[in-house]
This record gives C-alpha cells, structure tokens and sequence, in this order.
C-alpha cells in the first residue's frame, strides 16, 4: 500500500469510527431504555419473544446496532493490536477484519433469532 | 540570591560509562536556594559536584528550549521550573532526560528524530510571492488566522514530544509539535503546499494516530494546544480524502 492509499485509508476509517460512535451512542440509550421500560414489571424469556417475534422495527434497529459495533470496535481493535500487541500493520488489518466478519455474522444471527418465529 | 544552609537531596540520571552499560540515577546534595530552579540545580551539580555531568542550555528565560528535561516524572522546561513548586513529598528532586528521544549521555538527548519529523510534516512554509511583491493582506481577526496564531509561538522544547503516550507506542508518530506546525500552515493562506503537507500528516505515523489524551497540551509550557492542532488536521484531512484532494 502505498503511502497516499495508507493516508486515504486511515482517514476513511478516522471518520467511519466518529459516525458509528454516533450511531452507537443513540442505540445504547435507546437499548438501555427499552430494557428498562421493557422489564417494568418483570419478565420472562416468552414475554421477550412475544415482543420480538416478527417485529421489523425491532429487528431493524437491532441490526442498525450490530452493523454500528462491526464498523467502530474492529478499527479500535487495530490500534490497540498494534500499539500495545506490537503486531505487525497487516496483521492487525486481518485480525480488524475477522473480528468485523463475526461480529456482524454472530450479531445478525442473534438479532434473526429473537425477530423470526422459529429462532 | 540568598544562601542558605539549607540542602536539597537531587536524583540525577547518569549515563553508563559506555553504550552497553546501564545508566543509573546517582544522588546529590546541593544547597537550597530562594526562587531555585531546576537548571540552576543541575548547573550546580555539574560546576561544583561533578564536572563530567552533561546537559544542555542555553537562554535561561524559557526562549531557546533547549533545556527540557524529565523531573519529578515530568517533562518540564528545567530554567523556568522553580524547585519549590516540583518537589515531591519527601522533599525529593528527580530529574532524568526527556523520554522518548535517544540519550547522548546523562541529561542531553539526541533531537534529530523529533526535528526530523517537523521536516517531514513540511513544517516549512512555501508561498509563491518574491520580495518584490508587495505585502499578503491577512486580516488578524480571520478563522484561519486566528487557528494559526494560537500554535505559532511553539520554541521546539519537546516537552510535549516526551509527555506523548503515542510517540512511546508508535516511534514514527510525528508528535504533537510537528503537527502543531503543520496546522499553523495549513491555516496560512499564503502557503501552497496545502494538499502535500495533509498528506504528509495523515497516515499510519500523522494525525490519525493521536488518541486526545491530551499530555501534550496539559505541559506545553507556552499553553499552546496541539491537541486542538491535531484535531483539526484530522477534520481537514477527513474532508480532503472525501473530496478525493488527498
């Protein structure tokens, strides 16, 4: 890579990392009010499902929340490979890289089993 | 200067007596003194205690900076540093040299790499008028003016290239100052090197890699904040790469 596509690259991610933190941040307040308005009266695993089960709002923001965590905590994930780990440059891009391939596998898997009705 | 009977127990680094041995902190005491400063504390050391003791001054009023050095953990100008205000709770006085820069010997670091870098943030500025062109007009009162002036007064101490997590970390990063100059001629609307110079500060070892913890702007002796500096070159260079000027 040479050093102009380097520069260009960290500059995309610099700014892919403020715009999911900004998603981020709405989604945690949203989740953290929803579970405290959800559980007002407690709750059990079949409310939860009742709620979830073909709701795509629900599903929608979920998946909005997981995409967010895929974008921002892998290009986190890079520096801290690299500064503390002291890994190599490419070995931290794959390692970013395969932390985003699960996240957003294992999220999105999460989110379609509590939206579809079969889990 | 009043004299005093009074001492003042000093730890200073010492260098081994060849590139393979450890260096070492060696105790000393030297007579306390009203309004001391650290570089008078060294000064002593070295002109009465021990003449192969080596640092490094010059100005003695905080204009040169080339006296910075570590004390108390500190990166801290040492002439314009009063021992009374650094002294730890037992009374104690550590000085070592500045982190993050090679150590020639004792408390005299090599700054090559940190003036290197200036030089490849293109820290210098390139306009297109002659001496035969009259004045640029730059209103003091402009935005970028403005940005620029509030780093420009910078000596090249280093204390914040020592105080820097990131430079320990990441030894290409440029560091505060570089970038710190960098953003005063990005702002300077004489300059014509713009798009080559945000190029040089992004990447791997510019701007991007500062994480805002802020060290250098808490020590900066001027109250210059290259964390304000670095923050902007990231904006620009952010919208730069949007626009596909990078």
């Amino acid at each position: 890579m040479s050093a102009k596509q380097g520069a260009i690259a960290q500059a995309r991610r610099w700014y892919w990392q403020r715009i999911s933190a900004m998603v981020l941040a709405l989604c945690v307040l949203v989740h953290l009010g929803g579970m405290v308005w959800a559980v007002r009266g407690g709750l059990s695993a079949a409310e939860i499902l009742a709620r979830t089960q073909g709701n795509a709002l629900f599903a929608a923001f979920y998946a909005v929340f997981v995409l967010a965590c895929a974008v921002h905590v892998p290009i986190g994930l890079i520096n801290i490979a690299r500064e503390w780990w002291r890994w190599p440059p490419s070995a931290a891009l794959w390692f970013a890289r395969a932390i985003t391939a699960a996240l957003v596998l294992l999220g999105l898997r999460a989110v379609w089993a509590v939206y579809s009705p079969g889990g | 200067m009043a004299q005093s009977t009074r001492s003042l127990e000093v730890r200073i680094w010492r260098s081994g007596s060849d590139a393979a041995a450890a260096g070492h902190f060696a105790n000393y005491t030297v007579p306390r003194q009203d309004s001391q400063t650290v570089l008078d504390v060294v000064t002593h050391v070295q002109r009465v205690l021990d003449p192969t003791l080596s640092y490094r001054y010059a100005c003695r009023v905080g204009m040169c900076g080339s006296c910075a050095m570590s004390v108390n953990g500190q990166a801290r100008w040492t002439c314009r540093t009063h021992v009374a205000k650094v002294l730890g709770a037992d009374g104690t006085l550590e000085i070592a040299p500045l982190a993050n820069l090679p150590v020639v010997k004792d408390l005299a670091t090599d700054m090559s790499a940190f003036f290197d870098k200036w030089a490849q943030a293109k820290g210098r500025f390139k306009g297109t008028q002659t001496r035969h062109d009259d004045f640029a007009r730059v209103s003091p009162q402009s935005p970028q003016r403005q940005a620029a002036d509030a780093g420009i007064e910078c000596i090249g101490c280093a204390v914040c290239y020592g105080s820097c997590d990131v430079v320990q970390w990441r030894p290409e990063f440029l560091g505060p100052a570089a970038l710190n100059r960098a953003w005063t001629l990005v702002n300077d609307v004489r300059d014509t090197e713009r798009s080559e110079r945000l190029l040089a500060v992004a990447g791997d070892a510019g701007c991007h890699s500062c994480h805002t913890q802020g060290s250098c702007t808490e020590r900066c002796p001027k109250g210059i904040a290259p964390t304000l500096a670095i923050a902007g070159l990231k904006r620009t260079v952010a919208r730069a790469a949007v626009k596909g000027e990078l």
